[in-house]
């Protein structure tokens, strides 16, 4: 009975400190120190919040970069998270690939004749684990460039430029791996096309 | 494989073992050291350590034996647990909840509160959908504070009484949760918080943001008070995630760096822990061979999984598209995996988070291949000992050396030794039970869910995948890991059945390792002899991995020939 009443007194001095003083006190340190970043990393545009840097959105239009593959419903929902799921030897992940690679294929040939199967990237085809990986690789942006440059008349190494400016390389020149900001590198490009 | 992944992953094993050592002999003073922060320019610590211990009633200097000290963590667990369960089911009607989420499902409840006191976080939830900002930062994130300094506190105990001689206690409960959670897990904590804010880890009250995109639809971006709790699910090998994906999600973990800080946090005091066991117990060599033997494990981990994953499946390799790693890609399977991560900081997250307890994830590991993720599959079996959880991890190693000693003492006809202390018939029959307890309660469970239809109904990946699937669910569970095969779905009775398996898991060893150090701690210390069998030295290494591949190793053997082996072989 004493070791009951001392841990009902236990978890609530314990839940105080550690549930609400320590989350309080880092989450006013956040909003002085890092208040972007603390705040989701949100995307400004006149006054109007277009997205997050840290979160893939849904790009379809011609003119745009397009994302990696979402498994959350909707695609690129930030408000429900998840992994696809499905097993290396799942029939449906056979077909998944598949038919996102020939849509990528349909997209793409007219703006690059001699594309084949062989020159799509595999994050070009699979799902990220979050369903919002804001990032594609290098390679996939190259993919897409030439369509990019066309549909906006712009000339390649402009796009190539831009790709160049918005690759996020491997923190402190060591650690993860290079990735293109997709929502970033569509914002230059709109900005490019304001002028 | 490149070497600048493979450079990655060295520095990460070298700046574990610089910063575990320091931090394992600063953990010996602190539990060893009763006037610890008591005099001096840190009086004030232990003014407010007394403070603690008039505020709860407890004297906290007053030593207990092992059924005292299990007795109260007993009680403790079930107290905070009532409490963790009610603000699940209520949190429709409390504060802190500016997306208006209603109460959790009481299966659900009692799934998740079972997975956070034992330190487990087994996510049959959806966190940022399901889980209010008060369930998880006075829930949750508590909950992995307090369950990770039990594991620390239980650990200190035992070791303890390795050490003494001829005494009947084994430390103070209520002093060692102080010490656990004011003087190791919370400097490390706000350390920890403050590196990932400032890499871009969400910290705010405000509810979820609403975004136009550029083609003009709607985004929701779910947020809330993350780093804070990010920090410590890492730290004390906890692993449940703010956000459903885990540590996938770009706002639990933004970049390179923000990944490396998570992974180190992941092994660090697991690590520590083998050199402070070494430093209390005065057998630093030993420590170092038990690290060897841990290590080594690990590096098979590694071994296994980056080649398996570079390589890629059957399926993608058949499929056409280019997986070859290149200056412009990651290459290989990056299905369920992000860019920013690439292989290399996959494999080395899927590894580190297997071997600890700790469970949190980078990459999905249902998608990984047949190879690949058979790796977290048996790190999970061995027992949760390759550094493992904080606290648990160490005690359970601690079974496992008992039962190397024990056939080293057979081979040479004599009584086996351990730092001195005879270990006889009662430390063997705790040994035996802490080792195989919980891989015999992993296959029954996968047994009696893939024989009952209820079971076969959370399969996702039809065929041997699913057996897989389910073989890593109770796996995961049993072993107080928490990382999935996430496709396995939640239904009332997998999610009782994982409670089962969470709840046994975690108190049957935790129990038996307690029994073990109050055995101890009453022995005399014996001089060693000519024919002591040396623990300090490469043959006992040696000798204790072959022991934890021929107990746990050759019991996972069949499951994985049915899972994994068969599923590597089909195509």
């Amino acid at each position: 009975m004493k070791n009951v009443l001392a841990s009902i007194s236990a978890v609530v001095v314990i839940t105080a400190f550690f549930g609400f003083a320590y989350p309080a006190v880092m989450t006013g340190f956040a909003s002085v120190t890092f208040s972007n970043k603390a705040g989701g990393s949100l995307v400004d545009r006149n006054g109007e919040v277009r997205g997050s840097k840290l979160a893939a959105q849904q790009f379809t239009w011609p003119r745009y970069f397009h994302e990696r593959p979402s498994g959350t419903a909707p695609a690129y929902n930030a408000g429900a998270t998840t992994f696809l799921n499905l097993g290396p030897t799942n029939p449906d992940l056979a077909k998944l690939i598949a038919s996102n690679a020939q849509a990528i294929l349909k997209l793409e040939k007219p703006y690059n004749p001699g594309l084949t199967i062989h020159d799509i990237p595999v994050d070009a085809v699979v799902t990220s684990a979050s369903g919002i990986d804001p990032d594609i690789s290098p390679a996939n942006a190259a993919l897409q460039s030439r369509r990019v440059a066309a549909v906006r008349h712009l000339p390649l190494a402009t796009v190539q430029k831009l790709i160049k400016e918005n690759t996020d390389g491997r923190s402190l020149g060591f650690f993860g791996e290079p990735g293109v900001n997709v929502l970033e590198l569509n914002l230059a490009l709109d900005k490019l096309g304001g002028k | 494989m490149n070497g600048q992944g493979i450079g990655q992953i060295l520095i990460y094993v070298v700046l574990l073992i610089a910063l575990g050592y320091p931090l394992g002999v600063y953990m010996a003073r602190v539990y060893n050291d009763d006037d610890f922060a008591t005099r001096g320019r840190f009086r004030w610590l232990g003014a407010i350590e007394r403070g603690f211990f008039r505020a709860v009633r407890v004297d906290g200097f007053r030593e207990q034996t092992w059924q005292a000290y299990g007795k109260v963590t007993l009680v403790f667990s079930s107290i905070f647990a009532l409490f963790l369960y009610g603000i699940l089911r209520l949190q429709g009607h409390l504060f802190l909840n500016p997306d208006h989420l209603p109460a959790v499902a009481s299966h659900i409840a009692l799934n998740t509160t079972a997975s956070f006191i034992t330190n487990t976080n087994w996510q049959y939830y959806g966190g940022e959908y399901t889980m209010s900002y008060l369930s998880q930062m006075a829930g949750l994130a508590v909950q992995n504070f307090v369950s990770a300094a039990v594991g620390m506190a239980v650990l200190a105990a035992v070791v303890r009484g390795i050490a003494r001689r001829s005494r009947d206690e084994i430390g103070n409960f209520w002093r060692d949760l102080y010490r656990s959670l004011v003087y190791i897990l919370l400097p490390l904590a706000i350390v920890l918080g403050v590196i990932l804010m400032s890499q871009g880890v969400v910290q705010t009250f405000h509810a979820h943001a609403t975004a136009t995109t550029l083609q003009g639809a709607h985004q929701t971006i779910a947020r809330g008070p993350a780093a804070s709790q990010i920090a410590i699910k890492q730290l004390g090998t906890n692993g449940g995630g703010f956000y459903n994906s885990n540590s996938a999600v770009p706002f639990e973990n933004p970049n390179g760096l923000s990944n490396f800080f998570e992974l180190l946090a992941i092994l660090l005091i697991p690590a520590a822990q083998v050199f402070m066991f070494g430093k209390m117990v005065g057998a630093r060599r030993h420590a170092w061979m038990v690290f060897a033997a841990m290590f080594s494990i690990f590096a098979i981990g590694v071994a296994v999984n980056l080649p398996a994953e570079q390589h890629g499946s059957q399926v993608l390799r058949n499929s056409g598209v280019n997986i070859t790693q290149s200056s412009a890609q990651s290459g290989g399977n990056m299905a369920d995996k992000e860019i920013r991560f690439g292989q290399a900081n996959s494999t080395l997250w899927t590894v580190a988070t297997s071997d600890a307890s700790n469970g949190s994830v980078n990459a999905g590991f249902d998608a990984q291949t047949p190879t690949g993720g058979a790796v977290p599959l048996v790190n999970l079996f061995l027992g949760e000992v390759v550094f493992g959880g904080v606290g648990s991890g160490l005690y359970g190693m601690f079974f496992y050396i008992i039962i190397a000693v024990f056939i080293a003492g057979l081979m040479v006809g004599r009584t086996p030794e351990w730092l001195g202390k005879k270990i006889e018939a009662r430390e063997i029959k705790i040994a035996a039970l802490g080792a195989l307890f919980v891989p015999t309660m992993v296959l029954t469970l996968t047994a009696v869910a893939i024989v009952t239809h209820s079971g076969l109904a959370s399969i996702y990946n039809q065929g041997v995948h699913g057996f897989t699937e389910t073989l890593y669910a109770y796996d995961s569970q049993s072993n107080n890991n928490g990382s999935a095969f996430a496709g396995y779905g939640a239904t009332s009775f997998s999610a009782s059945l994982g409670t089962v398996a969470m709840l046994f898991g975690r108190f049957v060893p935790l129990l038996a390792a307690l029994a073990l150090g109050g055995s101890l701690a009453k022995k005399k210390i014996v001089p060693a002899s000519a024919g002591t069998f040396r623990t300090d030295g490469g043959t006992f290494v040696v000798l204790l991995v072959a022991i934890i591949a021929l107990t746990a190793g050759l019991m996972i053997l069949p499951a994985l020939t049915l899972g994994p082996i068969v599923e590597g072989l089909m195509h």
